[in-house]
């Protein structure tokens, strides 16, 4: 399977490419494009309004004064530093310990035989469909009798482990050649380097694209810093967002602008790491190979 | 295929080793285990152990404060007359139902769009994405301002074309509707990449042997495109069923359940009942009920597969 085919010249799938039709697809990809970044730019526009004007009855498109100050006062009016902090410690805290524990537990998996490997494989898959609202309140029970509300370990170990990320290394490490391990291991190897030196590093956009959909994910998560953290010494960004609305009414001009400010990292992280992202769905196999 | 070896038994290495005499084997053995440890003892805490306590905290009448009592299965009787569990599970169906065929279509139609050679796709493709890459409590608040009554964007617009928008987050009718755009909006990128994906791996000779044998664009689509792509398909439609069985940031933020519940979703009304009423063995056995219903659809899709999805091998 082409695992570059996103980058590959495009190739057309039909044969009535004139100009015409061509001409209107190019419009109509203007047309959605434009439709859907709206609400983004929405965002950002407003950010930079005054407040008279970000709050007025009749609410304007484009800024007709320009309040760049805003960017300081929505970091003044909430702790959003600290929150934007605990985000990336939340996050990065979450996906390092998932990746590096799915990544071995995939090896094993996939490449050793030990008695019962069908069955504990096959206990990670079944809860694959679990909802985490299931798992919500016991974790929170959990957390609270081990005295982990609100504290790092107690927001980011429950959800630094899961059989989705298991899951998918596992289906990468099973296309690598069985032969390259071999060789290593004829050198004279032990699992342990074969693992290190061999399979990891074939495994790098895998092992990016778990990371970075983890990553995403707890950035974006709201249920479970919403019930386990209760100060601003451990509240990340998406909790913080509607702390900022209470306190604040509907200040829009500074809510958007600290909804822009939370974004951003996510947005360029996105754009950074998105060939491995696209790379990591066509290796999936989902390309129908 | 992802999907396929999801039913599909784990396949073994064990022809490698089978020969081997004993000792080797179980030296494997215990390295298997060292390296599944670290992920294992998280897995039992954190996912398994908590999965068979819901069971148990269903069965029991708790605030988190005091002691807990036995209830036996009080808990699960008392969903039948609750108005709002039964009207929680309307909108999540509700929304379910809107949400999933539009954000399959939108992201087809997307893809089909960029797949047709153009050039500068790329960037097309990156901006389309934006919305999934945004969080989606801070575009919920954008949300809430487009959707400002009278005068927000969206009835601007309306009204240039002559018509009256409603008070969307507030109206009855509206609420659910405004909720599914925005929803539609944020997650269509997902399944745009996806079906992308799909479709640069059709082989080109298939739409040439269609060509040659003198079928119109819509037969190529039909007979060529729709088969190969039904395994994406597939994962994206499983994957959004299971996703927004579960919808609950856009609908806090933006509604707050609202007006009355009539936006109320099945994961916000355990949020509530668990931690706002603090009842938490009535909170358990509604996400167990969630939990069967993904199941029972999960199930139900992939019996459907047999006869829809098209596999290569």
């Amino acid at each position: 399977m082409t695992t570059e085919t996103l980058t590959l010249p495009w190739r057309s799938t039909t044969t009535d490419g004139s100009t015409a039709v061509r001409k209107l697809l190019v419009f109509g990809c203007f047309l959605v494009t434009a439709l859907t970044l709206i609400p983004v730019v929405m965002m950002v526009l407003v950010a930079f309004q005054s407040d008279a004007e970000s709050m007025a009855a009749r609410p304007s498109f484009w800024p007709s004064s320009w309040h760049p100050e805003n960017l300081q006062r929505a970091f003044e009016l909430v702790p959003l530093g600290r929150y934007l902090l605990n985000t990336v410690i939340f996050a990065a805290g979450t996906t390092l310990l998932e990746t590096i524990t799915a990544a071995l537990a995939a090896y094993a998996f996939a490449r050793l035989t030990f008695p019962g490997r069908s069955w504990l494989f096959g206990i990670y898959l079944a809860t694959l469909m679990i909802p985490s609202q299931v798992t919500l309140i016991p974790q929170f029970v959990l957390v609270a009798k081990l005295q982990g509300i609100d504290t790092w370990p107690g927001m980011i170990l429950p959800h630094a482990f899961t059989a989705i990320g298991v899951f998918l290394l596992r289906q990468f490490f099973l296309g690598i050649p069985k032969d390259y391990e071999e060789a290593a291991r004829l050198d004279g190897a032990n699992r342990w380097q074969a693992f290190l030196r061999v399979i990891v590093p074939l495994a790098i956009p895998a092992i990016a694209t778990l990371a970075v959909f983890k990553f995403i994910g707890q950035w974006n998560n709201l249920l479970w810093p919403l019930v386990i953290s209760n100060s601003d010494a451990t509240r990340t960004a998406a909790v913080g967002l509607q702390v900022f609305q209470d306190t604040n009414g509907t200040q829009w001009n500074l809510l958007l602008m600290a909804a822009t400010i939370t974004t951003v990292p996510l947005i360029v992280l996105f754009f950074l790491t998105q060939r491995w992202f696209v790379r990591g769905i066509t290796m999936s196999g989902l390309g129908g190979r | 295929m992802a999907v396929e070896t999801l039913t599909a038994p784990p396949a073994t290495g064990r022809s490698a080793s089978a020969h081997g005499s004993r000792k080797p084997r179980s030296r494997e053995a215990l390295t298997a285990w060292l390296f599944i440890l670290p992920s294992l003892i998280g897995f039992l805490v954190f996912t398994a152990g908590p999965v068979l306590a819901a069971g148990v905290i269903s069965l029991l009448d708790w605030n988190l404060f005091s002691p807990p009592t036995w209830a036996g299965l009080r808990n699960f009787a008392r969903l039948g007359p609750d108005p709002t569990f039964w009207s929680a599970l309307g909108n999540t169906a509700y929304f379910t139902f809107l949400s999933v065929p539009l954000t399959l279509l939108v992201s087809l139609v997307l893809a089909l769009l960029l797949n047709q050679g153009l050039r500068r796709v790329a960037v097309f493709r990156s901006l389309l994405l934006l919305p999934y890459a945004t969080i989606t409590v801070a575009v919920a608040f954008v949300w809430i301002w487009l959707y400002i009554p009278h005068d927000g964007l969206v009835n601007a617009v309306l009204g240039l074309i002559g018509i009256d928008g409603p008070a969307w987050l507030i109206s009855d009718f509206w609420a659910m509707p405004a909720l599914i755009a925005m929803s539609v909006w944020k997650s269509f990128g997902f399944g745009m990449v996806v079906f992308l994906a799909g479709l640069q791996a059709i082989p080109q000779q298939l739409y040439e042997a269609a060509r040659v044998d003198g079928s119109s664009a819509w037969q190529r689509f039909r007979n060529v495109t729709l088969p190969m792509l039904s395994p994406a398909m597939f994962f994206v439609v499983v994957t959004s069923i299971i996703g927004s069985f579960q919808v609950f940031d856009q609908a806090l933020i933006m509604t707050n359940g609202g007006p009355g519940s009539r936006t109320t979703t099945l994961v916000m009304y355990i949020y509530r009942t668990g931690f706002e009423n603090y009842d938490q063995g009535y909170a358990a056995a509604q996400s167990l009920v969630l939990f069967g219903f993904i199941v029972v659809i999960t199930a139900a899709q992939f019996l459907l597969q047999r006869r829809l999805v098209h596999y290569d091998n």
